[in-house]
């Protein structure tokens, strides 16, 4: 299906379910329980878990395939940002154009740094990328304040000239009419459910994403990549030349980015230098890592996991936790709250960190080692169960 | 005039002269030894060969063009493959792999962008892979991983890449070092094989005298980084000014 083998189509097929029906998946627990608190079925935040998507799986074509580590990719979402922005600020809240300039901008960026960066590997390309990213971040804030508007961030004001604003256009961003922020909630007894435009434009971006991703990793443009990261000298003494090859790849994965920028700002026609910030481009590696780099499904799921620990964990503050343990005896009830507290609220930062290391010491290939380890002693499980039966569960690669 | 031809040749490291005016020449599809011991400059001239190193002075020409200040990947694309001392293969990657890079480098040249196609729809490149590794013997070991498998069949698969890429000059480093005797001997029969089956020019640095005598048309021996003789097989085993460079004077 679409030149793609069986393996690889039913992958799709079943990313394409989770996102089609993710307001559902996202919402299991009624509104009003004291579980509702764990819902992340609502627009803002299924939004952030596809876009993120889109940005770790750019960043795996370069990280999971060629193994250069790059530390300044939010570099090239920030520019993205403020590209999409200009977009808005000039012709209209369009995000065709928008998305369009986002992904040329930070593609042309992409190529400069990628050019300078990639004369070294290891850790000095590490340190080039963060340089660059870090020096992006410091021009957005101060000097090049005429066109990223500094600390105060990019915005669309009234007075902006729109050149292509019609007495009736939209004054929200919106897709040829279809407003971003419309959203068609769906009342089931005691659940709710929310389908919003901008969700489902940005889930199909992330589905062609993660379908040009899988193509690429099945291309012989793939499997130079990852000769690249296994033997550099046996490429070159083989007649293949590995600075195009790193820099394309390197190209291609900031013009993911630069989409994810773009997205992000066609949701919320806003963009601020703190997203060229190297924390964000931490964040990202993470991300890939978490998930399991060189995967194909790997770099999502990392996205869905830290996003979901961000704005759910993040929410969850003492007084929730003294309902929670309301059972208990007064005493061991704040010896509880006591205990847990540091790892909730603002410190969700912790219980993330913690549970990196468990990843890392413990499952190296990420949460996709963790789903295919499961799947495995499943398996061992029923041994009268087919391999075939079995497969469809397990992530691929 | 050889195929490849290497005048007045000078390295320098710091103070060590590791080579001193060295003058080489390789006859088309001859097999051609390069001995002499520990320290004598044999890698050194190999990698001056591939754009490794670049020589302090003198000429490198393969085939009547300078292969000098060109990029290793460039020389390969004239002609030139290499086959390392340590097996170099892309060890996470699975033979299969392994054999359609050196094909699709062969066909595509030194970059291309083939991001969309998938790698089954390249038929020529997968039926030429495959038939490579029957030829090597290990068309059974397809779908596994190349780490995986015993020195002496990394070398094979070596020597497989290397000979995909169709090359005219084949340059071998020691390719038997570290090898069981079962193995030494597997790989010059295959070596020996290479040599009729095909119209390829082979330069083979050796230790291995045995390695060295079943193979070689004619044989240089280099010492101190200058070459002593270069002779037939049969002239070099009594000469006396060999024996001195291996064992010394006191000999």
């Amino acid at each position: 299906m679409l030149g793609l083998d069986k393996r690889d189509a039913t992958l799709l097929i079943i990313v394409t379910l989770l996102t089609m029906f993710a307001p559902f998946i996202l919402n299991p627990f009624p509104e009003g329980s004291a579980m509702a608190q764990f819902n992340a079925g609502y627009p803002d935040l299924m939004q952030r878990f596809v876009i993120f998507g889109i940005f770790a799986v750019g960043f795996n074509i370069l990280f999971g395939l060629t193994g250069y580590l790059s530390f300044g990719h939010a570099a090239f979402l920030g520019v993205g940002s403020y590209s999409a922005v200009w977009m808005f600020k000039l012709l209209s809240m369009n995000v065709v154009p928008a998305i369009i300039l986002a992904v040329i901008v930070s593609g042309l960026f992409a190529l400069v740094i990628g050019y300078v960066s990639l004369r070294r590997s290891g850790i000095y390309f590490s340190i080039l990328t963060l340089a660059f990213a870090q020096m992006s971040f410091a021009l957005a804030y101060s000097v090049l304040t005429p066109i990223t508007n500094g600390e105060t961030g990019l915005q669309v004001y009234n007075d902006d000239p729109q050149y292509l604003m019609g007495p009736d256009s939209p004054t929200v961003t919106n897709l040829f009419g279809l407003e971003m922020r419309s959203t068609y909630t769906l009342d089931m007894g005691p659940w709710s459910f929310d389908f919003n435009a901008g969700y489902y434009m940005c889930a199909l971006f992330m589905l062609a994403a993660v379908y040009l991703s899988i193509r690429i990793f099945r291309s012989p443009f793939g499997l130079m990549l990852k000769a690249v990261k296994s033997n550099q000298q046996r490429m070159n003494f083989t007649g293949l030349n590995t600075r195009p090859y790193t820099l394309a790849a390197f190209v291609i994965s900031g013009m993911y980015a630069g989409l994810a920028g773009g997205l992000m700002a066609s949701m919320d026609p806003l963009a601020g230098a703190e997203r060229m910030q190297w924390t964000a481009s931490g964040e990202v590696v993470l991300m890939t890592i978490l998930g399991g780099a060189g995967t194909l499904i790997g770099p999502i799921l990392g996205a869905g996991f830290i996003k979901y620990f961000e704005n759910i964990f993040s929410k969850i503050n003492d007084s929730v936790l003294h309902q929670w343990f309301a059972f208990m005896p007064d005493g061991l009830e704040d010896f509880m709250v006591f205990i847990i507290h540091p790892f909730i609220g603002k410190g969700w930062h912790l219980t993330l960190g913690i549970l990196f290391m468990l990843v890392v010491i413990f499952l190296p290939g990420g949460l996709v080692e963790g789903g295919q380890r499961i799947a495995a002693w499943l398996r061992s499980k029923t041994p009268g169960a087919k391999d075939e039966t079995t497969k469809s569960t397990e992530p691929a690669e | 005039m050889g195929i490849l031809e290497v005048k007045g040749v000078n390295k320098r490291f710091g103070g060590l002269q590791a080579l001193g005016n060295v003058n080489l020449s390789v006859k088309e599809n001859t097999v051609h030894a390069i001995i002499g011991p520990n320290g004598a400059g044999k890698s050194t001239l190999l990698n001056c060969l591939v754009g490794k190193l670049i020589p302090d002075t003198g000429s490198v020409m393969f085939d009547g063009q300078s292969v000098l200040g060109r990029a290793p990947y460039e020389i390969n694309q004239m002609g030139i493959s290499r086959v390392f001392q340590t097996p170099e293969i892309f060890g996470d990657l699975t033979v299969m792999e392994n054999m359609m890079i050196p094909c699709f480098a062969k066909r595509d040249g030194a970059f291309e962008l083939n991001a969309i196609t998938s790698i089954p729809s390249q038929k020529d490149v997968v039926e030429k892979a495959e038939a490579m590794l029957v030829d090597m013997k290990m068309i059974d070991k397809r779908d596994m991983h190349a780490a995986a498998m015993s020195r002496g069949d990394k070398r094979r698969l070596e020597i497989g890449m290397c000979l995909s890429q169709e090359p005219r000059l084949l340059l071998l480093d020691e390719p038997t070092a570290g090898m069981a005797r079962a193995d030494t001997n597997n790989t010059i029969d295959l070596l020996k094989q290479i040599k009729e089956d095909r119209d390829i020019t082979i330069a083979i640095i050796e230790h291995d005298m045995h390695v060295v005598f079943s193979l070689a048309d004619r044989i240089t021996v280099l010492a101190q980084g200058t070459p002593l003789v270069e002779d037939d097989p049969q002239n070099i085993k009594g000469n006396p000014k060999v024996r001195e460079a291996y064992l010394g004077e006191s000999a």
